[in-house]
């Protein structure tokens, strides 16, 4: 076979690669909610606190000129958002979606706040493992060239699979999202678990962002996350809160993403535009075929608002 | 929280705990004016905190905003001007509210009812210009409407989470509208941005005799004041509130909760629409790109800080416009980035929503409390 001319054989490879890169952003975030979640609150501002890592990121390996630098930044400004709704929700009355949306707007108002300076320099970028090195084919080593926070993501998914059910702040964490009345009757401090959860969740869309700005598509630009945040968030309704579907849903959402640039790589360049919504259409899609009016989703914790 | 506080009914002639009944009765209203203006004084206290902290001044800052918004007869027609599309991206969050639902997909409202309208004024070419742009509204309307009531028909009938639905249709939207501009309806004149064919001047929307606002700051401000007489004057406002408090006891009460929500957010998504259409007949020319500016999430923040009544959005729209305005002047002449007014906005989204927890908490707002204490 001829190594270059692998024809239209390159676009399920390149939708492959495409969704291992694509990814990434969406297993962080999604994992990141679906602790939140299983908590009892919903963070609709991952959006905001994705477009924020990205710029933090950024920022910080420009300046010191080591993504991991950044990486930590991300997650520490993500964690800070994180904590922030989960104080704030706390309060009586304050609604969680609310909040969210308020964040997501003041989140990606402040990234371009400070991000300004920083979408002329270039930062280093985050490595890449070749995975693909064994092959003489370039699409298949570039499809393979799979960076180390899949890989983090990838291992991250079946820790917390295994942690929801297998530790003590698994079964903590269950149990607050279930039921708050079960909780204090235990001895547990409802708010305080939710803080803690909120905020994990926060640290991990952080270094979503991180991702997103670090590594692929590797700059910042104000519309570096165009809803990445908000369909993470869907996705996790669709997994069912269970990390190892969050993970299966991230790859197929990236392979959805990936299928714009991986048809208009091999000339197909009517309808461009539409391949680009692809994503937003099979979220609201997996939405619409998922929900149901006369039964409650399985596997919702109960305290979850938006379920409710 | 999406409730504003429910009127207290008609004064009685003497209050019943030896107090004068007027008082009692401004008690009662006060609060839902006095808590949302501290935290509009709170937000942008903070605010003050944060231009601090980047090394700028507050006072310079908010001098030049209101300069750039309000200070001049010039800047007020310009913060008006702008405040005509938020009027009606906030019936988009305002509406649905009514029924407790959070529709934040106002922008795809815009963008679609924009495309639609010049796609009409095109095809219409030719006809007379009172038809042509009775037919673009209309046309506007319909693809907004549509856009968002089927937000709500999925809400009730598939019980699909009509936030993230209607955000992910906004995203939708846009890639659609680029689609169709770049696509079918694209002008080959339009090199640099893509646009479609422009609109004849006949069919141009103009000002507001006697000022530089065009005609869509009147239609957003009756659109406003058709929406609270709605809500507040007819039965579907009165089953609105009832399906958005208990969506059980409404359907046990034999009120149709699905044709009030798919109507309720249809209207909402033909009044955004409409802001669409405006946009294209009365400032664009034509649809493109800059139909999708963000004043459908502007329009969120309206109707929050609003707290959903139609009839407060006016005001707020015109504070949130002249913000918007003053942006630019605020970038020029303090060397900040333009986002400066994002954080802002920002900061009283969140300061606004916080507040909602102190409803119900003051005494003074509380006649029925008074007794006790003295």
């Amino acid at each position: 076979m001829d190594a270059t001319g692998i024809g239209l054989w390159g676009v399920p490879l390149a939708i492959l690669g495409g969704a291992i890169r694509v990814s990434t952003p969406f297993i962080f975030v999604s994992l990141g909610e679906a602790i939140t979640e299983r908590s009892g609150r919903i963070n609709l501002g991952l959006e905001g606190t994705l477009v924020f890592g990205a710029m933090a990121a950024y920022a910080v390996a420009v300046m010191t000129g080591s993504p991991w630098l950044g990486l930590i930044a991300a997650a520490f400004a993500g964690l800070c958002f994180g904590l922030f709704h989960g104080w704030i929700c706390k309060f009586r009355g304050v609604n969680d979606i609310a909040i969210g949306i308020a964040q997501m707007l003041f989140g990606s108002g402040l990234a371009f706040f400070f991000g300004k300076p920083f979408i002329q320099p270039s930062a280093p970028d985050l490595p890449a493992i070749p995975l693909g090195a064994w092959s003489n084919i370039p699409q298949v080593q570039a499809a393979l060239d799979v960076n180390v926070l899949f890989l983090i993501g990838a291992t991250l998914a079946v820790f917390l699979w295994w942690a929801f059910r297998n530790t003590r702040a698994g079964l903590i964490l269950r149990v607050v999202g279930d039921s708050s009345d079960a909780a204090r009757a235990m001895g547990l401090n409802p708010d305080t678990v939710r803080l803690i959860a909120t905020g994990i969740g926060g640290a991990l869309a952080g270094i979503g962002g991180a991702y997103l700005s670090l590594y692929y598509p590797g700059s910042w630009t104000e519309g570096i996350s165009s809803g990445q945040g908000l369909m993470a968030v869907a996705l996790v309704i669709f997994a069912r809160w269970n990390p190892l579907g969050c993970f299966a849903a991230a790859l197929l959402f990236g392979g959805a993403g990936a299928l714009g640039p991986a048809l208009q790589s091999v000339g197909v360049t009517q309808g461009y535009y539409l391949f680009y919504a692809a994503p937003y259409i099979l979220t609201l899609i997996i939405m619409i075929a998922t929900s149901s009016p006369s039964r409650s989703l399985a596997g919702a914790p109960g305290e979850l608002s938006i379920t409710k | 929280m999406t409730d504003t506080v429910a009127g207290a009914g008609v004064p009685a002639t003497f209050g019943a705990r030896g107090y004068p009944a007027a008082l009692e009765w401004i008690a009662r209203r006060a609060e839902a004016f006095v808590i949302p203006l501290a935290a509009l004084v709170v937000g942008m206290a903070l605010f003050s905190l944060f231009i601090l902290a980047v090394g700028k001044s507050p006072v310079q800052l908010y001098e030049t905003m209101w300069r750039g918004g309000f200070g001049s007869w010039f800047s007020i027609q310009n913060s008006l001007s702008r405040s005509s599309p938020l009027l009606l991206a906030a019936l988009c969050v305002a509406l649905p509210a009514r029924l407790g639902l959070v529709v934040i997909g106002g922008e795809g409202a815009i963008v679609l009812g924009g495309v639609a309208a010049a796609a009409i004024g095109v095809v219409l070419s030719g006809a007379p210009s009172f038809i042509v742009i009775l037919a673009m509204g209309v046309a506007g309307m319909i693809a907004g409407g549509i856009w968002i009531g089927a937000v709500g028909a999925l809400r009730h009938y598939r019980a699909v989470n009509e936030t993230i639905s209607s955000l992910l249709m906004a995203y939708i939207a846009i890639a659609l509208m680029n689609q169709l501009v770049e696509g079918p309806l694209r002008d080959p004149a339009s090199l640099n941005k893509p646009s479609t064919h422009p609109l004849a001047d006949v069919y141009r929307i103009g000002n507001i005799p006697g000022m530089e606002v065009h005609w869509g700051l009147a239609v957003g401000v009756l659109a406003c004041v058709l929406s609270w007489v709605l809500i507040e004057k007819t039965r579907w406002g009165f089953a609105a509130r009832i399906a958005g408090g208990n969506v059980r006891a409404a359907q046990v009460q034999g009120l149709a909760v699905g044709s009030l929500i798919v109507g309720f957010t249809g209207l909402a998504g033909a009044f955004t629409g409409l802001a669409g259409m405006l946009e294209v007949a009365a400032v664009q020319g034509s649809a493109n790109a800059s139909l999708a500016a963000g004043y459908g999430y502007t329009g969120i923040l309206v109707a929050f800080l609003a707290r959903h009544n139609p009839l407060a959005i006016i005001p707020v729209a015109f504070l949130l416009g002249g913000i918007d305005a003053s942006g630019g002047l605020i970038q020029r002449r303090m060397d900040l980035p333009d986002a400066t007014v994002l954080v802002l906005q920002g900061m009283l989204f969140i300061v606004i929503l916080f507040s909602e927890t102190f409803y119900g908490r003051f005494k003074a707002f509380n006649p029925d409390l008074w007794q006790r204490s003295s």
